[in-house]
């Protein structure tokens, strides 16, 4: 018996040999599921892993807050909140920069660094030395900016400081967990060479913003144990007649949300795409092992005479599949192992980590391991439990002929006289409907996936349009630190190569309705203006009505208000207060919680003169030098954001990653297309070879003949279609809901080009497995087969 | 005595098919040199491997000569390619093999129709159906018919068209003697009715008493050909 199954295993490997362009087909589907597993949780994992130990090693603080001026006084108070264990109090402004050699005006977060070390929030020293903390010139940038603008240790450049031109002098380069990721203020992403991290002595800085013995920006840790709730609160109300903007915790920092929501992306995709491979894995095994089984009766009654056990049979075929699983296990391990830490480096290296700690956690390989097997095992069940009952003598007879019978379709079938050819292909399906519907299901979730990837740039499209070329009408965004008085905008109108001035005023609030709260920005202007408008989702141009405030209807939602609701409304910083104010619009926009008042309506409830806090201007381009060289002088000015390079900057940065994203997704459509499409053929080849053989000795073409064979694959294609669009369109609808967060919305739009590229690459890959498959009809020998039964 | 025919539509000369196995040349054709007439039933006879089958292959346009040349009518066989075989199937041969190899996803009309519909002047499915008796199982998939019935159906199928050659690689090979008999007598009856030259291979030595002339094969050549004055009935027939 122990040479018996020595040769049933040397049969294993052979079949496993001579069916290997089938199994790698299958293995790649199962690869695929496998790779993405562990990418995803090897990338989520690596980025959470070094932020953590980043995040720990450098000490970043719990709560933040910024405050329009406080005393130093205030300190003791705040140390002695319960909870808190160490704080750091800060001054920090922006401030426009002129680099030598460099047109545009540049703008740059200034941060004091405390006279004896930073206890939070420590930056990493990259290259050079700190300042003394004496020093009243000397800076260390952050290192990507240094980078991007050729700032090395020892360069000079100029700051304009609290409306005074200061020459800086570079020490060093540093990189800190509180600014992983940056962007300046108006901005959509990242731009390195736009806008920077500056950390200065705090004296230097202190006095240049005319703040010593205060601070106007606190970061705190708390003890381990304690609620951030309590702090938040205490903070709130302690430093709220300094002009707080509230406290936030980690949630809301800018820096860390982003990588929050890298974190999620990359959690949802470990949900949801593996199970997709690991499903059509178990069809495709469940598909060739029942057509290997049906092939083999006759040997397993022949094994089955010569005394193997029923066990023996079972284990035989599901070992078969193991192998399967194995090398689909083995190849998506290596993939996975490798893309994943691939990826890593490229986030680290785009996050600005000081250092990667990439580690996938073995269960991780367990985990996809087990699933793997546990999908192939899965599918191979049901033949191999069909072999395993087989009885001999049922077994080393030929099988019952498939019966087909006529019903309505033939009758439906017959009066549109289809041909005979066609006739075959329709029977095929309809007597194997199961099957059939499984491989419409499996190259419809193919089209499914390109669908639900390839829809962002049609989402963004309208993004872009409504955000840049609707709302934001304005070349230039002017920031200032403080609210300054209307006239600045006469003054920016006079700056060389504007052509229209308008402002705005921007404030921070809680906004309060029955048990909600939310924190948000309200932005008052004067109706008509035409530079930065309201634009909702269907294109309408809105202003907010007097005498009251106009939400988004996102931000209406968190509130759980509606249109004539009352409000209430506590202005943080300049304007402290609480006022009570009815909804009177609502607005749906893509972008932000954006809530909106009448200009006069603000001005009368702060009784004040006009006010803005941001200037929108429109440029003729062939005064740009000039006017970025005049911004450089402008006091007051905290910072610009040029719209025109935010638009190139935000799709540049998009397509690069659509680019890559899809064409990941383009190579994982394909791979499930072929698996279903030439595992699907060669098992028609193989039921059909007989027929196929017929039609040629009756003289059809190979052509005609290869119809038969192209025709029921690609019919289930074309079928598929429909049905794959569907379900693209429906995961598109459940990603853009998943994606929706306080900063924007994504609309669902699918355009037709987005399905029809969907398509094209699934019909491709189907069509050309279906050909690969269809030249071993070239090879068979019609003779032989015409003289064997079947 | 049954007069001969005379028009020639095979020819072959020298015709030679050599398998090389690398170790081992067989040949199963030998520089065979053969004429067949239109309208006439040949029977060829011989031990397995002697090459009786290779010939009706070649004469089929399904395979092709080593060496020497076959000519149907003015056609030269050995110089087409495999175009010009499946035109040459599709124009002017009917195939009957032993297993019946009907299309089992295809009704017997249907099956009948898969040839109707791409052959040049062919008779309607039911007329060939009507032909082998089958018209009351005319939309029976091969699965609900006997094997006689299928074989009756492969037949009807192969003379749809109105071939003018018909070629039987072992008919009645899979069928007992009795339905055996039935299919005999519908070849015999397509042969007079519609003068399609007929050519069937067998085992059945007697089944030699229905053809005009018997061809005896022995290692790849032909050992014998013999002329029979009188013809019997297949019902006349047992083996």
């Amino acid at each position: 018996m122990v040479n018996g199954m020595e040769a049933l295993d040397r049969k294993l490997i052979r079949d496993f040999r001579r069916l290997w362009s089938q199994f790698l087909a299958i293995s790649l589907v199962l690869a695929a599921g496998v790779a993405v597993l562990l990418m995803s949780f090897g990338m989520s994992d690596a980025l959470e892993e070094t932020r953590a130990t980043y995040y720990e090693r450098n000490r970043f603080a719990d709560v933040f807050i910024d405050v329009n001026r406080a005393p130093n006084s205030m300190l003791d108070i705040i140390r002695n909140i319960d909870g808190v264990a160490s704080i750091e109090p800060r001054v920090t402004t922006y401030a426009t920069l002129d680099i030598p050699a460099k047109v545009d005006a540049t703008v740059a977060y200034v941060v004091s660094l405390p006279e004896n070390g930073t206890s939070l929030n420590q930056p990493i020293l990259r290259l050079g030395n700190w300042p003394d903390a004496t020093a009243t010139d000397a800076v260390v940038l952050n290192a990507p900016f240094g980078e991007a603008n050729n700032l090395w240790p020892g360069d000079d450049f100029t700051a304009t400081l609290n409306g005074t031109k200061r020459t800086l002098t570079v020490t060093g380069w540093a990189l800190s967990p509180e600014f992983i990721y940056t962007i300046g203020p108006g901005s959509l992403i990242p731009n390195d060479e736009d806008f920077g991290v500056i950390w200065m002595p705090e004296q230097a800085l202190a006095a240049a913003l005319d703040r010593t013995g205060a601070f106007n920006n606190l970061s705190v840790k708390l003890r381990s144990g304690y609620r951030l709730e309590p702090v938040i609160d205490a903070l709130d109300i302690f430093l709220e007649p300094y002009g707080a903007l509230g406290a936030i915790d980690r949630t809301e920092q800018v820096s860390n949300a982003f990588i929050d929501a890298e974190i999620t992306q990359l959690r949802t995709l470990a949900y949801t795409l593996p199970p997709i491979f690991l499903g059509i894995t178990i069809f495709l095994v469940n598909m060739v092992m029942g057509r290997i089984v049906a092939l083999e009766r006759a040997e397993i009654g022949l094994l089955k005479a010569l005394g193997y056990s029923d066990t023996a049979i079972l284990m035989h075929y599901l070992l078969l599949a193991s192998l399967v699983g194995v090398f689909g296990v083995s190849i998506g391990y290596v993939a996975g192992s490798w893309l994943s830490f691939e990826l890593a480096k490229l986030y680290a290296d785009f996050l600005k980590f000081p250092y990667l700690i990439y580690s996938v956690s073995w269960n991780i390989y367990v985990l996809s391991g087990v699933l793997g097997l546990i999908a192939a095992g899965t599918g191979a069940a049901r033949a191999a439990w069909v072999a395993a009952r087989l009885a001999p003598a049922t077994a080393m007879a030929p099988p019952a002929p498939p019966r087909f019978t006529t019903s309505w379709v033939d009758r439906a079938l017959h009066l549109i006289r289809v041909s005979q050819p066609t006739m075959m292909i329709l029977r095929g399906i309809i007597r194997w409907p199961v099957r059939a519907g499984l491989s419409i299901l499996g190259m419809a979730l193919a089209v499914g996936i390109l669908v639900s990837s390839n829809f962002f740039p049609d989402a963004l499209d309208l993004i872009i349009d409504t955000a840049f070329y609707q709302s934001n009408r304005q070349h230039a965004v002017l920031f200032f630190n403080d609210e300054v008085d209307e006239k600045v905008v006469e003054e920016a109108r006079r700056l060389p190569g504007v052509l229209q001035a308008e402002g705005q005023q921007v404030m921070t609030a809680v906004l309060r309705h029955e048990h909600y709260r939310k924190r948000a920005t309200i932005e008052a202007r004067r109706p008509g203006m035409n530079l930065s408008r309201v634009v909702s989702t269907n294109g309408q141009v809105v202003d907010a009505p007097p005498g009251g405030i106009m939400l988004s209807e996102r931000l209406a939602a968190q509130l759980g208000a509606s249109l004539g609701d009352v409000i209430e409304v506590k202005f943080l910083g300049v304007h402290q207060g609480t006022y009570t104010l009815p909804v009177t619009q609502l607005v749906t926009q893509f972008f932000g919680l954006g809530a909106y008042m009448d200009q006069t309506t603000a001005n009368r409830l702060f009784q004040q003169d006009p006010r803005v806090s941001i200037v929108n201007v429109t440029l003729d381009a062939a005064h740009g030098d000039a006017f970025q060289q005049s911004l450089k002088d402008l006091p007051k000015l905290a910072g610009r954001a040029m719209l025109a390079e935010n638009r190139a900057g935000f799709e540049d940065t998009i397509s690069r990653n659509i680019l890559i994203t899809t064409t990941i997704y383009a190579i994982l459509g394909t791979l499930i297309t072929v698996g279903v499409a030439y595992n699907g053929a060669r098992i028609q080849l193989s039921e059909r070879a007989r027929e196929l053989a017929s039609l040629r000795i009756l003289g059809f073409t190979k052509g005609e003949v290869g119809f038969v064979l192209v025709g029921e694959i690609m019919l289930l294609a074309v079928l598929a279609q429909p049905l794959g669009w569907w379900i693209g369109w429906g995961v598109a609808k459940m990603l853009t809901e998943s994606y929706t967060s306080d900063l924007y919305s994504m609309p669902l739009v699918v355009s037709a080009s987005t399905f029809s590229s969907a398509s094209l690459i699934v019909l491709t890959a189907a069509l050309v497995s279906v050909l690969i498959v269809r030249r071993r009809l070239d090879g068979i020998d019609l003779v032989s087969v015409m003289k064997t039964r079947e | 005595m049954t007069k001969l025919p005379a028009e020639r539509v095979f020819r072959t000369s020298g015709l030679t098919k050599v398998y090389d196995t690398g170790e081992v040349k067989v040949y199963a054709l030998d520089s065979v040199d053969l004429e067949l007439f239109a309208g006439e039933l040949t029977v060829l006879l011989g031990p397995s491997g002697s090459g009786k089958s290779t010939l009706l292959n070649i004469l089929g346009g399904l395979d092709h000569a080593t060496d020497g040349r076959v000519w149907f009518r003015d056609l030269e066989l050995t110089n087409l390619r495999d175009r010009g075989l499946t035109r040459y199937r599709r124009d002017h041969v009917g195939f009957v093999f032993q297993f019946y190899n009907l299309v089992p996803s295809l009704t017997a009309r249907e099956n009948v129709q898969l040839v109707t519909d791409v052959a040049p002047n062919p008779m309607r499915a039911e007329e060939a159906l009507d032909l082998v008796g089958l018209t009351h199982r005319m939309d029976h998939f091969p699965a609900q018919l006997s094997g006689g019935e299928q074989q009756r159906v492969a037949i009807a199928r192969a003379v749809a068209k109105r071939p003018e050659i018909l070629l039987c690689d072992e008919p009645t090979g899979a069928l007992d003697s009795k339905t055996g008999i039935q299919v005999l007598e519908v070849l015999k009856q397509v042969n007079e009715d519609l003068g399609t030259s007929t050519v069937v291979i067998t085992h059945a030595a007697e089944i030699r008493k229905m053809a005009h002339r018997v061809i005896w094969f022995q290692d790849g050549k032909i050992a014998n050909i013999d002329v029979n004055e009188t013809r019997l009935d297949p019902a006349e027939i047992a083996w």
